[in-house]
């Protein structure tokens, strides 16, 4: 795009956006210290909710399942939707039209329909609801994401590398392992992160396939604000969105050191 | 030592690798293999679950009952249902416009800054989302709300002397709506516009042609891909939405979300509510089919 | 992939599987029921009087409950629903009967709640907490004495309603208000109810099942329709705030201890409820949640232990309706095959017909 700087009024407009973005956030943040348990009015500051949110078993429990299926989640859905990507961009196969429209499908279904009729599948076949259940769901509306940003980086992808490797004696397991797979994880991380952030914030579908001690942090959070929005829960959102905020910082500054 | 069947087993073993070896098609095959297998037991048999289920009555204390016939899709056709479907539209159209309004501007400025910022202004775009989506809303709630932090904040400056009556409005629906899809529209739209090359609008101010016009006649119609792969990324959830609008909107409008959960959990009807999840499912279905026609699925902008 | 990560990986399934519902007897057990209504204290208290574990999951709303339920495979071993949902469960055998053998506590319930319409002989559950969602005002904002559900529909409450986002709720209300009984399944009744509560609609700010008080308590509504906890909650707050059993009636509710037939850990369930119906755990309850309690030993117990908190209860409405209001209150019976229609008519209005 052009070495132009942008005009005066392009980056009062961004300010503005960004503003819009991110008042709420900090809202939640400075909330976070509210005395009133309510939380309707400011009434002073304290750190107590923080307190009362290490203590709290049910958020603690939340937040291990939230990771424990995210972690699985992305992990299968990575797996498997590389491998899709990797067939879909370089190979035709018979089915190939089939193939495209059905990993797209996920991306399409509203999260209501698709909770559902997982609902009813996983009752259907007696499978017990629970973080099974759930990390199943969120496998199967990860994986066309994953699919997507991966065959993105496959775009543009140099082949001739892999034919010099295969011409200097390398089979096409070695090739991948040790010449696919590194140029193109850039794209595999990427997607990796979208599959993850997309299972930890799941609500719709989360709440039709759990079962018992299975809450996850967006369903407890849901069912903690329909008491009031406590400032335990701001607290929550606060320490969830720093740690956040230093996880990626830190990943962005160690791939500037890398490079 | 080593018996038959384990013989022949390494046998077939060796015969298909050979075979992947040589056939790149059979690799394609087995590559997505996965895939299709995973979602065909955990998309396809559920809705298929579903569809049957559509097809079904509700029996008198809300239980299932066997008899196929068409009773839900025949009262499905109703003015009042069809109201509700294109109230839905309507919203997630509205939504769609107003995001592409507030996040184009965006997405240029983003577009425009040297290359280094471009990815921690992108970075920053995301972050706020890593908080949890009730929440968000709840704090919109505390913003909009009459005594909340807009109405205190125009007060004190003197803009109004009496509150702004915003919250269970639409207004307040569309605020929280935007918020929540701007990323999924500012992200594909800057990645379209910072594919524009220099050269192009270099071309065109040699032509004489003055920056507006650089902009409408360039910039504009090479951003399209990005209007619509945003517009699918915006729309299509949007439609399914009920939750923004109950919270922001005071529950006091039926949108198709709220008819599906409804006839799941209060009506305990799931027959009628299958067919109503069929109804939106086709609906976006054509929706894509229609804005696909045009541009494909944008995978390419991802880069 | 490489074989340490692997089975890692494997080890990491196998643990969640392991985990899912398949522990040694009784344990544990699996406790759902609506969010903040059994004390943490008490919870804590049975683990450490049994040495069992409870697992607390949320549910939103009673057809939440019976949604999951239905759908079988939930898992869970003890279970709050309300009246006309008990009545369901029962008419669908998906509740235990009860060994009364093992709730000895069950003394302690008052006589009054007892043998109740939906579960007579109490084969199959023991009351929790009673309640009626009825009329709250802010008396600060309105001055005059309010005493009919038939005042929301005066014009000065244009914009200021709070109604609960239910249609048993708030059409049964509108059916009491023209004088009919509020489960009518009669069509003309109901298409005057229709009708009537369309005129309300202009002046109804925001329909919330959750937290009625918290519009309440911001000012953004005077006048509406909440239970009878969120009331005492925002009276708390503010003092201003007061509840009213108007004259058309409004809905009493009772919610009951049950076991779904296919609990996995049936005898800790068992266990649990008599600790809850014990005077020491019951009061907990009424410390923490101000709903009505049918355990008079508990009421007792609260009398001689914090006096200040038992003469709040028993003199604000939410907690303790005189029997003249009790005489006035309906209750919600399941439509059966006329729920479609009264889906239709929630619909119908809330898209402005």
């Amino acid at each position: 795009m052009s070495e132009k700087k942008p005009s005066l009024g392009l980056r009062i407009y961004s300010v503005l956006a960004f503003a819009y973005i991110y008042m709420p956030i900090l809202l939640l943040m400075i909330f976070s210290f509210n005395s009133q348990k309510l939380n309707i009015r400011w009434e002073g500051f304290t750190l107590h909710w923080y307190g009362e949110l290490f203590r709290d078993q049910a958020v603690l429990l939340a937040v291990r399942n939230t990771l424990i299926i995210a972690i699985i989640s992305t992990v299968v859905a990575t797996v498997i939707g590389t491998l899709a990507a990797l067939a879909l961009q370089r190979y035709r196969f018979p089915g190939y039209n089939l193939s495209e429209s059905l990993l797209y499908i996920p991306v399409i279904i509203p999260e209501v329909v698709m909770g559902i009729s997982l609902l009813v599948f996983f009752v259907q076949a007696g499978i017990r609801l629970g973080l099974l259940t759930i990390a199943l769901s969120h496998i199967a509306f990860c994986i066309p994401f994953v699919a997507l940003v991966v065959r993105a980086r496959l775009h543009g992808f140099d082949k001739s590398i892999e034919e010099a490797a295969m011409d200097l004696g390398a089979n096409e397991i070695t090739t991948f392992w040790r010449v696919t797979l590194p140029t193109i994880m850039p794209g595999v991380m990427a997607g990796a992160m979208l599959a993850f952030t997309l299972s930890l914030d799941d609500y719709v579908i989360t709440y039709f396939t759990a079962g018992p001690g299975s809450t996850t942090l967006p369903l407890r959070v849901f069912s903690m604000v329909r008491f009031a929005v406590t400032p335990e829960v701001n607290a929550l959102s606060t320490l969830w969105v720093l740690t956040v905020f230093i996880i990626l910082g830190l990943g962005q500054i160690l791939q500037r050191k890398q490079t | 030592m080593s018996t038959t069947p384990e013989k022949g087993s390494r046998n077939f073993v060796a015969a298909v690798l050979s075979r992947l070896r040589e056939d790149p098609s059979a690799q394609g095959l087995a590559l997505v293999s996965p895939t299709l297998l995973y979602l065909l037991i955990f998309m396809i048999l559920p809705l298929i679950m579903v569809v049957v289920i559509s097809f079904l009555s509700r029996g008198t204390y809300g239980d299932i009952e066997f008899n196929l016939n068409l009773g839900n899709y025949v009262r499905l056709i109703d003015p009042l249902y069809l109201r509700v479907l294109s109230y839905s539209i309507k919203t997630a159209a509205l939504t769609t416009i107003i995001t592409i309004l507030v996040g184009y501007p965006l997405a240029y400025y983003i577009a425009r800054v040297p290359a280094r910022q471009r990815s921690r202004l992108l970075f920053l775009i995301l972050v706020p989302f890593w908080t949890n989506f009730i929440i968000r809303i709840y704090a919109w709630i505390m913003i909009l709300r009459t005594e909340g932090i807009l109405n205190n904040l125009l007060a004190s400056l003197g803009i109004i002397n009496t509150p702004l009556y915003i919250l269970y409005t639409p207004l307040a629906v569309q605020i929280a709506m935007v918020y929540e899809f701007l990323p999924f529209m500012v992200l594909p739209l800057y990645t379209s516009l910072e594919k524009i090359e220099n050269a192009q609008l270099e071309a065109a101010a040699d032509l004489g042609a003055r920056p507006w016009r650089a902009f409408l006649r360039v910039t504009l119609p090479l951003s399209i891909p990005g209007m619509i792969a945003g517009s699918i990324l915006v729309f299509i959830p949007a439609m399914g939405m009920f939750v923004v609008p109950d919270l922001m909107g005071g529950a006091k409008s039926v949108l198709i979300g709220n008819l599906i959960r409804n006839q799941f959990l209060t009506a305990r009807d799931w027959p009628f509510g299958s067919a109503a999840s069929m109804l939106l499912l086709l609906l976006t279905l054509a929706v894509t089919l229609i804005y696909t026609r045009k541009a494909g699925f944008g995978e390419d902008l991802l880069v | 992939m490489n074989t340490y990560r692997f089975l890692s990986l494997l080890v990491l399934v196998a643990l969640l599987l392991g985990g899912c519902g398949g522990q040694a007897k009784s344990e544990e057990v699996n406790l759902y029921a609506w969010s903040e209504y059994v004390p943490q204290t008490l919870l804590d208290s049975f683990t450490e009087q049994t040495g069992i574990k409870v697992n607390y999951d949320a549910y939103s709303s009673n057809e939440e409950l019976l949604a999951k339920l239905q759908a079988g495979a939930s898992g869970y071993d003890l279970i709050i629903p309300s009246d006309y949902i008990v009545d369901i469960m029962i008419n669908q055998g998906m509740l235990l009967e009860l060994d009364f053998n093992a709730i000895p506590n069950f003394q302690n319930i008052g006589d009054a709640f007892k043998d109740l319409e939906f579960d007579p002989g109490n084969k199959y559950t023991v009351p929790y907490q009673w309640g009626t969602s009825c009329l709250v005002v802010d008396t600060e904002q309105v001055t005059r004495p309010i005493t009919r559900w038939a005042d929301l529909w005066d014009p000065e409450f244009a914009g200021k309603i709070v109604l609960l986002d239910d249609e048993r709720e708030v059409m049964g209300m509108v059916l009491a208000v023209l004088g009919y009984d509020n489960n009518s399944i009669d069509p003309a009744q109901l298409e005057e109810a229709r009708a009537k509560l369309l005129e309300l609609m202009p002046s109804v700010r925001l329909f919330d099942s959750d937290s009625p008080k918290t519009a309440l308590l911001a000012g953004e509504v005077w006048i509406g329709q909440t239970w009878n906890g969120e009331a005492a909650i925002a009276h708390g707050e503010n003092p201003a705030i007061d509840y009213i059993i108007p004259e058309e009636g409004c809905n009493m509710w009772y919610d009951n201890l049950a076991i779904p037939t296919d609990a996995p850990h049936a005898d800790a369930a068992l266990t649990l409820i008599d600790f809850i119906l014990s005077p020491e755990a019951s009061v907990l309850i009424t410390e923490e949640f101000p709903y009505s309690n049918p355990n008079t030993a508990a009421l007792e117990l609260l009398s001689t232990e914090n006096s200040d908190m038992y003469d709040a209860y028993m003199g604000f409405t939410a907690t303790n309706p005189s029997p003249q209001d009790m005489e006035r209150l309906y209750m919600i019976h399941d439509l059966g095959d006329a729920t479609a229609m009264w889906d239709r008519i929630w619909t119908e209005v809330k898209s402005g017909e």
